[in-house]
């Protein structure tokens, strides 16, 4: 049996390979990575949701992220307290940066070399430089900081506090933390607008997101969300995307199963889509027609088609899906 | 590395980028919290049986309080809060008043009470008058959020009503509701056994049976010693234990005449909070209380954590210390506090209890939290949980 499935993975790896073209790191695979927390892994998906393989990773992969040539690509592990560096072409282990505590999510500097990582247990937000592996700076943040975003001027690393319902904002070239913003409860994700001017960040006890004007460091607004049969409680949004052209905002709503479709003008929401139990993690397909859902209690994936906003197709991975990563661009 | 991110902040601070010392960024203050215990409190006393086993331990909840706080320390730097913790120990015959008044002139306005009932309710009556804030963290009992309430005292840990009303609610999901309650000679075991029964009903379920256990080797006894023979004669989908004690209640699962499963003391048992819950941000809360205490969260621990927490946020929200002004924000619908059991957490105005969800947990594994889906509520669904506000019977309101 074992040998048989040996057999059945490697043709189809053989099939993947054959059909990828292998001009290196340049060329995109259009493969669907997910990290999943709950069972250490990596599963690996073709565009349609056919499943390639599942790779072993080190323990509660979660954050997943490209490096600035999409040639490698880097997953944060919680409980073993490492990053591990892959390459995009083979998937393939290549390097490790150890001794980063508890990771969950993190951002790569416009710089394209220091990575700012969310230390989940450490109340901190920690600076790696990805060529040398080194820890360069450490920033206090309140209990629990969870989603990182640098701005693409390189300005700014902003960082949520979901203990503190806090967004820190760290000013890159004093090195030092600018601002404490205080938001709603439960601050997990960003999202910029296209004119970078309008930071999005979910508050996922509040059910909303709140909106702070990058040049201020004010809030000027939000966007509450209930799709119709939830009450407020259930709606707990977290992972959110902006659209290249900046007009629709996507936003996973957690335990109502939902996932937001927001017009960014008006800030209203255009529509809900069903999806799986609990949805956190999403990512748009290079050319924004196709949206993917990590499901975290479900352990699947939607691939939602953006014309239609129809679910396509849902399609199991690991335990507890939580990052998604497409290599198509 | 270290060193060098040392020497950066030296730097830092000697160029005078970073402001030395803690700058308030608004009006801001201190805001000092009281944690009060009594001298020879036998809840402490550990219940040690002769084989040197301990069925109890209760410890301190002063932990939960410090895990609170050294998480607050960021959010105080931006709102330019100070936070202080003052211990005292009330003497077994120590006057109330006199120590109402110490914690007053130490500026402690808010104080976690981890005391037995009278000297609570003592000390509360005299901090009320003094213009503090008590909150009790240990004690259930039902009546203290009713017929005997203390208006502006706040009750963290849960009520005895809460917690049945968590499990009947499991009972009637899972369609267990024929119950068989056993139930220990102890007041507490009375205590109980009424919010028991009070839950059974609110949730229509059907009562089978009550029948009193007694500790003991006596034969004669049988009938109230032997599992077997008390759940026989008997159709019950699940059997619920009340046993204060847990000397009897330990052989229960297992024993039974009938493989049913049990629940209240033993087996499926409602919990304000549990070291293996693993959702809402739990095991990073867990693992915060653990380097601090070097032991698990238990259900006091978590209720001096989520006071705590619930008054900080309260503070840095209304950019006020004062007591009332606090009092008044966490018992309002604006409060927006993380419980970390995914929903909001608030205090009830009629009753002064957290409303806050239950979790039903086995002694390694949280099976579910209430309020479970499908218990509905016109308001706000934690309020299946506990007295309601058209069923209080609390007088004066808050």
């Amino acid at each position: 049996m074992r040998q048989l499935r040996g057999g059945v993975l490697a043709a189809v790896l053989a099939a993947v390979l054959a059909a990828a073209p292998l001009a290196g790191a340049a060329a995109a695979s259009g493969l669907i990575l997910v990290t999943n927390e709950g069972d250490n892994s990596l599963t690996v998906l073709q565009p349609d949701g056919t499943k390639v393989e599942s790779i072993p990773t080190c323990a509660r992969p979660r954050g997943i992220r490209f490096s600035a040539d999409r040639a490698q690509f880097f997953v944060a592990c919680g409980d073993d307290n490492q990053i591990g560096i892959y390459d995009t072409a083979t998937r393939k282990l290549v390097r490790r940066i150890r001794g980063v505590e508890e990771p969950e999510t993190f951002a790569l500097h416009p710089d394209g070399r220091h990575l700012y990582v969310s230390n989940e247990e450490d109340a901190a937000a920690s600076v790696y430089d990805i060529e040398t592996g080194e820890l360069v700076a450490e920033f206090e943040t309140g209990e629990e900081p969870e989603g990182v975003l640098a701005t693409p001027d390189g300005r700014y690393v902003f960082v949520t506090s979901e203990a503190a319902n806090m967004v820190h904002v760290i000013d890159v070239a004093a090195q030092k933390v600018k601002a404490d913003l205080l938001v709603d409860t439960r601050p997990r994700r960003f999202a910029l607008s296209r004119d970078g001017r309008q930071l999005w960040v979910t508050c996922e006890l509040a059910g909303i997101a709140d909106i702070i004007d990058v040049e201020t460091l004010k809030l000027i607004g939000d966007v509450t969300f209930l799709p119709p049969g939830f009450r407020k409680d259930q709606v707990t949004p977290v992972d959110l995307l902006i659209t290249r052209d900046g007009t629709t905002a996507y936003v996973a709503l957690g335990r109502a199963n939902h996932v937001a479709v927001v017009d960014v003008a008006t800030r209203k929401v255009r529509q809900y889509v069903l999806v799986g139990s609990r949805p956190w993690g999403l990512a748009l397909s290079g050319d924004e027609k196709t949206l993917y859902v990590a499901n975290g209690l479900s352990d699947d994936l939607s691939i939602v088609d953006t014309d239609s906003l129809k679910v396509r197709r849902s399609v199991p991975v690991g335990r507890t899906p939580y990052g998604i990563l497409i290599d198509d661009r | 590395m270290t060193a060098r991110i040392l020497a950066v902040l030296l730097a830092a601070l000697l160029c005078g980028l970073l402001p030395l010392g803690v700058q308030p960024a608004r009006a801001g203050g201190s805001l000092t919290f009281g944690y009060v215990t009594r001298d020879g409190d036998p809840w402490f006393a550990e219940q040690r049986l002769y084989t040197g086993l301990k069925l109890r331990e209760h410890r301190p909840a002063v932990e939960g309080a410090k895990t609170a706080l050294a998480e607050s320390r960021v959010i105080g730097r931006a709102a330019g809060l100070t936070f202080g913790l003052v211990e005292r120990q009330l003497p077994a015959q120590g006057d109330p008043a006199a120590l109402a008044r110490e914690l007053a002139a130490a500026g402690a306005g808010i104080v976690l009470l981890d005391l037995p009932r009278t000297p609570l309710l003592a000390l509360a009556q005299a901090m009320l008058a003094e213009g503090g804030l008590p909150i009790n963290l240990r004690l259930r009992d039902d009546d203290l959020r009713g017929s005997a309430c203390l208006p502006g005292l706040l009750h963290a840990i849960p009520s005895e009503a809460m917690l049945s009303d968590a499990l009947a609610q499991q009972l009637a999901r899972k369609g267990w509701r024929r119950v068989l309650v056993l139930a220990g000679d102890q007041p507490e075991d009375a205590r109980v056994l009424g919010a028991v029964e009070g839950s059974l009903a609110k949730f229509g379920l059907t009562l089978a049976a009550v029948r009193p256990f007694l500790l003991g080797n006596d034969p004669r006894q049988r009938s109230e010693r032997n599992v077997a023979l008390m759940t026989a004669d008997e159709d019950y989908d699940v059997v619920w234990l009340v046993d204060s004690i847990g000397e009897f209640g330990r052989y229960v699962p297992y024993d039974t005449f009938l493989p049913r499963p049990v629940v209240g003391s033993e087996g499926l048992v409602a919990h304000a909070w549990h070291w293996t819950w693993e959702r809402y941000g739990a095991p990073q809360l867990n693992q915060r209380f653990r380097k601090i205490a070097g032991r698990a969260m238990a259900d006091e621990d978590y209720a001096a954590w989520v006071a705590v927490k619930a008054l900080i946020e309260a503070a840095v929200r209304t950019g006020s210390t004062d007591p009332g002004t606090l009092a008044a924000y966490v018992t309002s619908d604006a409060v927006n506090l993380d419980t970390y059991k995914g929903a909001i957490g608030s205090f009830r105005p009629w009753d002064g209890q957290l409303r806050q969800p239950i979790l039903l947990a086995t002694h390694d594994a949280v099976i579910a939290r209430a309020p479970l889906d499908g218990f509905l509520h016109q308001t706000n669904t934690l309020d299946t949980l506990g007295a309601d506000r058209p069923e209080t019977r609390c007088k004066a309101a808050h």
